[in-house]
């Protein structure tokens, strides 16, 4: 693992949503240069924590500095890439034309457009309307928007879920690309599978940060080869102590 | 004014992409001209009393709906906080969505001039320019207030119906129907408050050739209007949400 500098720094956040704590007291860190993963199960707050990272979570307490400036504050938004979970282009463009979007908005250089066509696999389907492309498809044109204009900080939720294992694959080595160029990336992900192909990890449940470590660091911990049961122990250890 | 132009591009191109509701905003207004012509062919007073008045106000309602439900698809959809991500700022997107209506707007007002003053024989003492020119200024006031509502409304089937809630009242009490000396004061209170009725006034004097000053303040109510609605509009549009 690439021990790089800090790019996010979350300290003591606290969100609540409708009389719920859905993040309780947390903090964490993610390092520049490196592929962070954000594990956890459906529900555990990872997309509040994304949210409240690129600046559009309305947050309670706590502080969230990014990349050395407050989390959302104007100077990070042509350097932090963001890829929410649920695809967030317009259904009605060709994926030429809403990455042309993005790409003009972020006043990003014209040959970017066609780089993050490329670096998606999405080269055959770049004049195709977004609505008629399959779910996976229109994931990976969610995922292109953020990679454009070559941010310092890619905050990615669930870019891999319902791909098949070769582009998930090819995805992870471009993710890995971008951190070795110096990015950091910071990547969420309900899979356990998917934990191992991080350089470091941050497990969440329920609002609470479980573990921040590193694929071997867990392993070594918990005495568990696979990582699903190693979350598991994590959490069995975590109710003893309560 | 590069991000503005990149929204405005993109909101075209979206329309583009929907020839129906093209042919419907142009279409729509012609259909309802001819008709209101052939209703009352035996009385042509009463056509050369409100088509030019309609002419200027329809392009108010196509907009409000128009715009009210594409806002909405950006609020709901989740391209809106995603944009809230990137360096845009709020105005930017107004001031886009804004200049395409207004085009669309032109387009309309050309066709149902052309329309109206040619095959179907509408007069006007003032200039036919001032005519279309007003209905621009309206549409750009109907974006401004559809652009408002949208985030009022959590779905479609509810900002179809702000239409009716909205639109209505204020056609029906801008003079067009009933005078407003023959209104109820209560009524010519409400009918004070509201922009139609200065659009209405400005429509009503273009007829006449009484660009007077009433004319220029009328006109003076419909731009601050129009700023008012952008401002309104522009409250509601929030960077960071629960």
């Amino acid at each position: 693992m690439a021990a790089g500098l800090t790019a996010i720094r979350v300290d003591g956040l606290r969100v609540v949503r409708g009389g719920n704590i859905v993040l309780n007291e947390l903090s964490c860190d993610v390092a520049e240069g490196s592929v962070t993963g954000l594990l956890g199960p459906s529900g555990s707050g990872k997309t509040t924590l994304l949210r409240a990272i690129v600046g559009v979570q309305r947050v309670a307490g706590g502080s969230v500095e990014v990349l050395g400036a407050p989390a959302g504050s104007e100077p990070l938004r042509s350097r932090v890439g963001y890829m929410t979970q649920a695809p967030s282009v317009y259904g009605d463009l060709t994926v030429r034309e809403n990455l042309r979007f993005f790409a003009r908005v972020l006043g990003a250089p014209g040959g970017s457009v066609e780089r993050a066509i490329e670096e998606v696999s999405l080269g055959d389907h770049a004049g195709r309307v977004v609505s008629r492309l399959s779910g996976g498809q229109r994931t990976r044109v969610s995922l292109a928007t953020a990679l454009l204009g070559a941010p310092d900080l890619l905050v990615l939720d669930e870019p891999t879920v319902g791909l098949d294992p070769v582009l998930r694959r090819d995805l992870w080595e471009l993710f890995h690309g971008l951190a070795e160029r110096g990015a950091a990336l910071l990547v969420s992900s309900h899979v356990m599978d998917e934990a191992d192909r991080c350089d470091a990890l941050l497990l969440l449940r329920e609002g609470r940060l479980l573990a921040q470590s590193t694929p071997a660091e867990v392993r070594e911990r918990t005495g568990c080869e696979r990582l699903d049961d190693a979350f598991l122990r994590l959490v069995e250890e975590e109710e003893e102590e309560e | 004014m590069r991000v503005t132009g990149a929204v405005a591009v993109r909101v075209l191109a979206q329309l583009r992409r929907d020839p129906r509701t093209i042919a419907l905003i142009v279409g729509v207004p012609c259909l309802l001209e001819t008709l209101l012509k052939e209703l009352f062919a035996g009385r042509s007073p009463v056509f050369q009393h409100v088509g030019a008045p309609l002419l200027g106000l329809f392009p108010f309602v196509t907009m409000f709906l128009v715009t009210s439900i594409t806002m909405l698809r950006e609020r709901t959809s989740g391209t809106l906080e995603r944009l809230m991500t990137l360096p845009l700022s709020k105005l930017d997107l107004l001031a886009g969505y804004g200049a395409a209506f207004a085009l669309v707007a032109a387009i309309q007002a050309g066709v149902v001039s052309a329309l109206t003053f040619g095959a179907l024989g509408l007069e006007v003492q003032g200039p036919r320019t001032v005519v279309a020119a007003l209905a621009v200024a309206n549409a750009v006031l109907g974006t401004a207030l559809g652009l408002f509502v949208s985030a009022f409304a959590q779905t479609e089937f509810q900002a179809v119906q702000f239409m009716p809630a909205m639109v209505f009242p204020q056609i029906l009490l801008c003079g067009l129907f009933v005078g407003r000396g023959a209104m109820a004061t209560w009524l010519r209170w409400i009918s004070d408050a509201l922009p139609p009725t200065y659009a209405y006034d400005a429509l009503a004097h273009t007829a006449a050739d009484t660009l007077d000053g009433r004319f220029a303040a009328d006109v003076a109510v419909v731009c601050g209007c129009i700023l008012l609605a952008l401002g309104l509009g522009a409250a509601t549009l929030r960077r960071r949400t629960a």
